[in-house]
């Protein structure tokens, strides 16, 4: 079975960290609406995005470029933000609110462990090149 | 980078729930204030939360969008020796209600706890960030 196909390292880890970054700033969102009346809790789906990001996006600008002089290259990100999904409440609150802070503090860990493990295996791939381009064990 | 949008959306939250906090120990401290006949009586105050959209990011933070005050009725105390006391002797209390409060104490803080927690942990992913590649 291969679900996970081949990609370069780097782009794999660089797409990995920009998703698992992406996904923190919506779960601390979440969080921080845990009180709000009628807010309805967001996630993506980690998986799908990141396989179309990897897929869809070889060459093209991951980042957009603010053009400040006519003279200046035109250059515009071509990733759009991912599709938002609503979280199905175990525990209805009476206000309208989603959010359930148990889960989402749950999945607030994960991410930021998963985060942390994305950017060890960008930093340990980095050090392979470089000890591959110098020759000596770094 | 989205990390840096954490903190953003970290700070909405400590500053809504400090308000809020802060409005509970007003509460609280006005529990037991009593006014005259022709006086207003003091008012519980309630923070109305919403979540804010941010151009061009994900994450919402939260805003403290209006100020209730409570249209509870005023506590009524019979004491008719009181300066304040109307005919009958009641004095009007206010509407304070001090277990309604502690409980929305407990949440205020925790909610605030939430916030440093997540913004320490934000803060950690950052500084690994910054090690990648050594």
């Amino acid at each position: 079975m291969n679900t996970v196909p081949q990609f370069d390292s780097l782009k794999f880890g660089e797409a990995a960290l920009k998703l698992r970054s992406l996904r923190h700033e919506l779960l601390s969102s979440n969080l921080v609406n845990a009180d709000t009346p009628n807010y309805k809790a967001r996630d993506i789906d980690f998986q799908s995005v990141l396989m179309q990001r990897l897929s869809g996006q070889n060459n093209t600008n991951s980042v957009s470029l603010e053009r400040t002089h006519q003279g200046h290259i035109h250059m515009t990100s071509s990733v759009q933000s991912p599709k938002q999904m609503f979280r199905v409440g175990v525990q209805p609150s009476l206000d309208g609110n989603t959010v359930d802070p148990d889960i989402e503090r749950g999945n607030f860990v994960k991410n930021a462990f998963f985060t942390e493990a994305a950017i060890s295996f960008l930093g340990s791939s980095f050090r392979t090149r470089l000890s591959a381009i110098t020759g000596q064990p770094s | 980078m989205s990390l840096l949008g954490t903190f953003d959306v970290g700070t909405t939250g400590l500053v809504a729930q400090s308000l809020r906090l802060n409005l509970i120990a007003s509460n609280v401290a006005n529990a037991e204030s009593a006014v005259s006949a022709d006086g207003q009586a003091y008012r519980a105050r309630h923070v109305v939360l919403q979540s804010e959209a941010r151009a061009g990011r994900v994450g919402q933070g939260v805003r403290v969008a209006r100020i209730v005050e409570s249209n509870a009725e005023p506590r009524m105390e019979y004491r008719p020796g009181h300066p304040l006391a109307d005919s009958k002797g009641y004095i009007t209390m206010s509407n304070v209600n001090p277990a309604e409060q502690m409980v929305d104490m407990v949440s205020a803080s925790r909610a605030y706890q939430f916030n440093i927690e997540m913004m320490n942990t934000t803060k950690q992913l950052m500084l690994k960030t910054l090690d990648l590649g050594k």
